[in-house]
């Protein structure tokens, strides 16, 4: 089984989120960069696919230079293969359309993407990239498995869960669920020595044009001092939510 | 020039955000000078739609599309488009309506927006606010093609009546066997409890309620607001809870009217994924816990003495104001 893991590579969740050139772009100044924490559930299932059904894992990014780092961990975890597209991510479909190319070209039987990147939240790649190769897709995946040309996946509804059988190949969105938190891989001295002679092949973006484009970025407003409501005094809180907030 | 909205419906009625979505391409129509025209699958009453501004549903029952299916829905979306020439299409950021949107963009070849908070600004170029770093940042993100799609953030237009009159139109659908690739096999879904994504209030517990064994606490509360329950992602991490409940940036978003959280600390991660609820009140017997500098009302006390306090008085509030 192939499979490629498209990976995002996003600001860490602390990061301050501040904008430059006339609030047209994310300043990354003195932003740590990780992968995108979606994707990383995905890569460590895959790793969980290499080990136990002898499965090959190949990364891809789309992104220029900067991103490396980031995709060196994904070898450092145990990726066999990456991928960078050379191009600055723009929008959803551009990234779908560039990661399409390469997902063709490898044959891939199983692709698997996070559910949403951390920064723009856009939610769509993964159903654009199923769609563009008319493969089948799963969306907001917490639990797959892979029997012979089988897929059986689990995915989250709203107040539930729904559970489908496909065949591959198959694009999922994936996220928390695929595997545990405790699953999650530190890559160790060794995994990060062989990183280093893994081949990362930078490849020409074919170049399309977007359909979307982000202009201007501003922040929320500042927000009001909370109003405090002593412990012994229930009656209050339930008559500002009532009166003031109009909440309940 | 016609707007379609894709409105869900859950054992036939519609849900509210599919209230919201037709009041706020109602809000474009009357903008731009067009019609409302909305998709809905095996509807009991399509005609409620009429109240929020629809001029014409086009009503689905094939026998084939019973079942939620991202693909097929996406595929009749698209035939209905195409015979409505709508230059615009709104849908929720249900889970379902978030799955089945990208695949619609690709049919169509449009420009998708998704979190969107307000009605687009058309003067000049198109374009839409939305969110962005989970809540942490807006923006202005232009669509640049003939067909557009709009994914429109929970609770962030609101539901708006404007009564008019619908027509509703029986309509088929050309779906094919390359629209079910995937088979639903079983839905595994706790009927008798509000989700998250639809609840009007949501209660959520963090590390600061010890243990799985104290839950009722929330739940009692939750049951009082006929709210729904979440945690933090430690809470789920450690399987007190089910991930289904994990909300924040790694988590469910909520975007609700009342977010309660107790016991819950307020870092930064789970900030992000619960701001855009309107109201926000925290318990925590920590008067320093960041939650305080995001919350609109706050208690200082230890959680198991406010929450049995708290539900007691709602259920006479409750009880009084019924
Ligand atoms: C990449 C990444 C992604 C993350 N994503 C998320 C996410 O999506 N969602 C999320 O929630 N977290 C997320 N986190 C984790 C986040 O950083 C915090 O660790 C987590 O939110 C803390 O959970 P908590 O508030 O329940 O626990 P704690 O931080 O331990 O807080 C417990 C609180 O309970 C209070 N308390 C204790 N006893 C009582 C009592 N008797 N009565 C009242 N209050 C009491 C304490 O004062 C404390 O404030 C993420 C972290 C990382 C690194």
């Amino acid at each position: 089984m192939k499979i490629l893991v498209c990976i995002s590579h996003v600001p860490d969740t602390t990061s301050k989120i501040n904008f430059t050139e006339n609030d047209t772009k994310f300043d990354t100044n003195g932003v740590q960069f990780i992968i995108n924490p979606n994707d990383e559930f995905g890569l460590t299932r895959a790793m969980w696919f290499k080990e136990k059904q002898g499965a090959t894992v190949d990364v891809a990014t789309v992104g220029l230079k900067d991103t490396e780092p980031t995709i060196r961990k994904t070898l450092a975890i145990g990726a066999d293969n990456a991928i960078r597209i050379d191009t600055a991510p723009i929008d959803g479909y551009q990234v779908a359309k560039e990661l399409a190319k390469v997902a063709k070209d490898g044959e891939y039987d199983l692709i698997i993407a996070g559910r949403e990147s951390i920064d723009y939240n856009g939610g769509m790649v993964p159903g654009m990239l199923a769609k563009m190769l008319g493969y089948g897709f799963i969306n907001t995946c917490v639990s797959l498995e892979i029997d012979g040309n089988t897929a059986t996946a689990v995915r989250e509804i709203d107040g539930g869960k729904e559970t489908s059988k496909t065949e591959l190949p198959l694009v999922i969105g994936g996220q928390k669920g695929l595997v545990e938190e405790s699953d999650l891989k530190i890559p160790n001295m060794r995994g990060i020595m062989m990183a280093r002679k893994k081949p990362l092949n930078v490849v020409e973006p074919i170049g399309n044009e977007v359909s979307t484009e982000a202009k201007k970025f501003t922040k929320p407003a500042p927000k009001g001092e909370v109003k405090l409501v002593d412990a012994e005094n229930i009656d209050e809180l339930i008559n500002l939510l009532h009166n003031e907030a109009k909440a309940i | 020039m016609s707007i379609l909205v894709y409105t869900e419906t859950e054992n036939g009625k519609f849900k509210k955000a599919s209230f919201e979505v037709a009041s706020y391409a109602k809000a474009i129509a009357d903008q731009t000078g067009g019609s409302v025209t909305a998709v809905a699958f095996n509807a009991a009453n399509p005609q409620e739609l009429e109240k929020y501004g629809v001029n014409k549903v086009l009503h689905v029952e094939n026998e084939k599309l019973q079942k939620f299916n991202a693909d097929a829905y996406a595929q009749v979306i698209t035939e209905a488009t195409k015979q409505e020439t709508a230059s615009i299409i709104v849908v929720s950021q249900s889970a379902n309506a978030k799955y089945l949107a990208p695949l619609l963009a690709v049919n169509l070849e449009a420009g998708y927006a998704s979190n969107v908070v307000e009605v687009p600004n058309t003067e000049d170029a198109f374009t839409v606010k939305r969110t962005a770093f989970t809540n942490k940042a807006f923006n202005e993100t232009a669509i640049n093609t003939s067909t557009k799609i709009i994914g429109l953030s929970t609770n962030s237009f609101g539901v708006h009546e404007s009564e008019t009159s619908a027509e509703i139109i029986s309509f088929e659908g050309a779906v094919t066997d390359e629209n079910f690739k995937i088979n639903v096999e079983s839905v595994d879904k706790n009927t008798d409890k509000v989700s998250i994504a639809d609840a009007e209030v949501v209660i959520s517990g963090g590390r600061g309620l010890k243990g799985p064994e104290n839950w009722h606490l929330i739940e009692d509360l939750a049951e009082t607001l006929n709210a729904a329950t979440a945690c933090s992602k430690p809470v789920s991490d450690m399987g007190w809870r089910p991930h289904g409940e994990h909300v924040g940036q790694t988590g469910k978003p909520v975007a609700t009217n009342l977010y309660i959280a107790i016991g819950i600390s307020g870092a930064i991660q789970h900030l992000a994924g619960i701001s855009a609820s309107k109201t926000k009140v925290v318990i925590n017997n920590d008067p320093e816990a960041p939650f305080f500098k995001a919350a609109d009302y706050g208690i200082v006390g230890d959680a198991f003495e406010v929450i049995p306090k708290l539900t007691e008085k709602l259920k006479e509030f409750k009880a009084n104001n019924a």
